[in-house]
């Protein structure tokens, strides 16, 4: 039999034996739509924090000097430790900025916290506090919409202004111009100078909720009182300059703090690398827990396909002994049974693909989950259902293909 | 018509290939079930000798092995002993893939309970064994059709079985059991399951067939019908118990003969 009469059969069965299709359609389908949807979202997070994630918070090529390292688990006996470090002071950041090569690695002094901003006659909204130098904006590489930027004359001043992010500017000043307004942080009264572009949100969290204001403002004492620093970031020029800036600037820490050969580091050097390796273990569970669901759900949906296969040789069997009893042979009645199967799996997985993709950018438009449809889910999507459609049609097809003409025909 | 004595030398010949006149030759066919311990022996040994453009009827009572019998000459079943030699081949030794072949291309068996594909229509029924054969769909169409219009079908063709009477279905399931020209056409109790009138349409159509020269062998309950065929095999008990032809049948049992 010409596999063309195979699929001609197989299409005419699928259309004659609606709900049976149906169910099978169905397994498959929710089975593969999960599959996508779930690694989309999954891929989703992890793309954003590689791109977005990585370079709007961390920062691209930086890294970071500070007492404590970050995004590390620590014992508390190893915190204790840690805690008798020396705190950090604007001399530190002398030795790090000497110890860099000018204008190829470039640093900033960071305090950052969250800190209540006002406006007379406005609730008070906690905003996310920065005071730096005038390096950061380009460390970020924040795009000023109006105004301007504080420059390195007003850090050495410590002059009370402040840049702050669209939404800042559009709570406290909505429709009109925020430049030479006022804005208390920490009850100390700035000037709006500039309005940062608007950076998006990372898992819900805004990044426009941000102000910033030179480093030798009150605004650090606020956040530090005691007055040391929160860290120092630099910014290599290149991914691969991270390493040799480390070893720099760990030399010449080592040395300013007398540190002998054998004594361990008496500051953490951070980079983003750290934490994307954190966030590339976290995406790995994701994946895995992600991907066992759906997983899961196909398996069972394979088991539902082979019931129905099964049921649908028995009650089929009769024409099995007819088809036999006229000349098919054993691989006629199997490419039947097949190609029966994976039509209606192919088909599932297909149409379980395009909801998978719906859904996943469903689930991203209404919530904070980002997604990213993988191709490679796609394909691993299609070729499993595809593969558990023939793999469920496999078996009852070769049962039922191994019957005695006779046999099938007594059946009732 | 082969005589008695022909059929003897032939059956007696074991191993050695039938020269080409004989269609079926079984030597010591045994068919056994195993029921849980119990034997049953359907078929103790069985020599028959059918030449081409014979006409013959087997009749026995029931239980006697009629149809397992004709299922082992059809190719739906194996015995479990002997010889079966189907137009000068050793059937009883093939394997799955060349019994589906001598199934689909020297066979044409007709089923008391017609055996049709319910949601196919009598056309597509038809066409079936030329699926099997391979037969490229324009061409299957065209000898579908005038295998039903040669049972006077050529109106019902896009009928499906349940909307056709009972005598109209066998005549579907004859229309389909010739379309691949087989060597034999085999029936068990082809009227088993219709009414006397159509039954004698159906003895009609085997008749006519049988007078341009096919081979036909047919089960059958009924002595009238029995004698409308050129010869008479009786079983019983699994065993030939007698190989007449039609006028001594019909001598013997003091029937009228149907015109033939
Ligand atoms: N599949 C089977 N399993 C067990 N025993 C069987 C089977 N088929 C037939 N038999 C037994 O074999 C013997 C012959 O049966 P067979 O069907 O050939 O008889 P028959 O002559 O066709 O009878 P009937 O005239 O009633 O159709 C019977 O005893 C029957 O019970
Ligand atoms: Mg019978």
């Amino acid at each position: 039999m010409p596999f063309l009469e195979a699929v001609r059969l197989a299409l005419q069965t699928i259309r004659v034996q609606k709900l049976k299709s149906f169910f099978t359609l169905t397994g498959v389908m929710i089975g593969v739509m999960f599959l996508i949807a779930v690694v989309s979202i999954v891929e989703g997070m992890a793309d954003y924090v590689e791109n977005d994630f990585a370079a709007s918070i961390i920062g691209t090529n930086t890294f970071y000097v500070a007492r404590y390292p970050n995004f590390q688990d620590v014992s508390d006996e190893e915190w204790r430790r840690l805690q008798r470090r020396p705190r950090l002071f604007a001399p530190a950041a002398d030795v790090v900025r000497g110890a860099l090569p000018t204008g190829t690695y470039r640093t900033a002094m960071v305090n950052e916290s969250f800190l209540p901003a006002t406006v007379p006659g406005l609730r008070p909204r906690s905003v996310q506090a920065v005071a730096t130098e005038a390096s950061y904006f380009e460390i970020k590489d924040y795009e000023i919409t109006q105004g301007r930027a504080f420059n390195a004359q007003e850090v050495a001043l410590g002059a009370r202004v402040v840049v702050v992010g669209s939404e800042v500017a559009t709570y406290y000043y909505a429709g009109l111009d925020p430049i030479g307004r006022e804005l208390r942080i920490g009850g100390v009264p700035y000037t709006i100078i500039g309005v940062i572009a608007a950076q998006g949100s990372v898992f819900g969290f805004s990044l426009d909720r941000l102000a910033v204001a030179p480093v030798t403002a009150p605004l650090s004492r606020v956040i530090r009182p005691r007055g040391d620093l929160g860290q120092i970031v630099v910014q290599a020029p290149t991914r691969e300059a991270i390493l040799d800036g480390q070893e720099m600037v760990r030399g010449a820490l080592r040395a300013f703090y007398g540190l002998g050969p054998g004594d361990e580091d008496d500051f953490s050097l951070s980079s983003s690398d750290a934490a994307l390796s954190f966030f590339d273990e976290l995406k790995g569970k994701l994946v895995l827990f992600g991907t066992a669901l759906p997983a899961i759900g196909l398996v069972v949906g394979a088991l539902v396909i082979m019931n129905i296969m099964l049921v649908a040789v028995a009650e089929r069997t009769r024409e099995i002994g007819i088809r036999k009893a006229l000349g098919a042979r054993r691989r006629d009645i199997i490419a039947q049974f097949l190609v029966e199967a994976s039509t209606l799996s192919i088909l599932g997985a297909m149409i379980g693909a395009g909801m998978g993709i719906g859904l996943a950018k469903l689930i991203a438009a209404v919530t904070p989950l980002p997604a990213s449809v993988a191709p490679w889910s796609l394909v691993a999507a299609l070729v499993v259902g595809a593969g558990v459609g023939i793999t469920a049609g496999i078996y009852p097809a070769s049962r039922a293909a191994r019957l005695d003409p006779i046999t099938a025909l007594r059946q009732e | 018509m082969s005589t008695t004595a022909e059929r003897q030398a032939v059956t007696g010949a074991a191993g050695a290939a039938p020269d080409r006149d004989w269609v079926i030759v079984t030597r010591g066919i045994k068919r056994e079930y195993d029921m849980g311990g119990e034997i049953i022996r359907a078929l103790r040994g069985v020599d028959i000798a059918v030449k081409r453009n014979e006409y013959v009827a087997i009749m026995g009572p029931s239980g006697s092995g009629k149809s397992t019998l004709m299922n082992i000459v059809g190719c739906l079943d194996t015995p479990n002993a002997g010889e079966y030699w189907l137009n000068g081949q050793l059937v009883s030794a093939m394997q799955d893939d060349a019994l589906a072949r001598v199934r689909n291309k020297e066979i044409g068996f007709v089923f008391q309970t017609f055996n049709l594909l319910p949601r196919a229509t009598a056309l597509a029924n038809v066409e079936l064994p030329l699926v099997y054969a391979g037969v490229p769909a324009a061409e299957r169409k065209r000898r579908a059709t005038e295998a039903l219009e040669k049972v006077q079908l050529g109106q019902r063709m896009h009928h499906k079985p349940n909307e056709l009477s009972g005598g109209q279905r066998q005549r579907v399931a004859i229309a389909r059991a010739l379309v691949n020209d087989p060597s034999i056409l085999l029936a068990d109790e082809p009227t088993g399951n219709l009414d006397s009138q159509t039954s004698e349409e159906i003895m009609r159509v085997f008749e006519h067939l049988a007078s341009t020269g096919q081979t036909v062998i047919m089960v059958t309950h009924e002595p009238d019908i029995a004698a409308h065929a050129r010869r008479i095999v009786v079983l019983r008990d699994g065993t030939i118990a007698s190989d007449e032809t039609q006028p001594q049948f019909v001598a013997r049992l003091g029937i009228h003969a149907p015109q033939l």
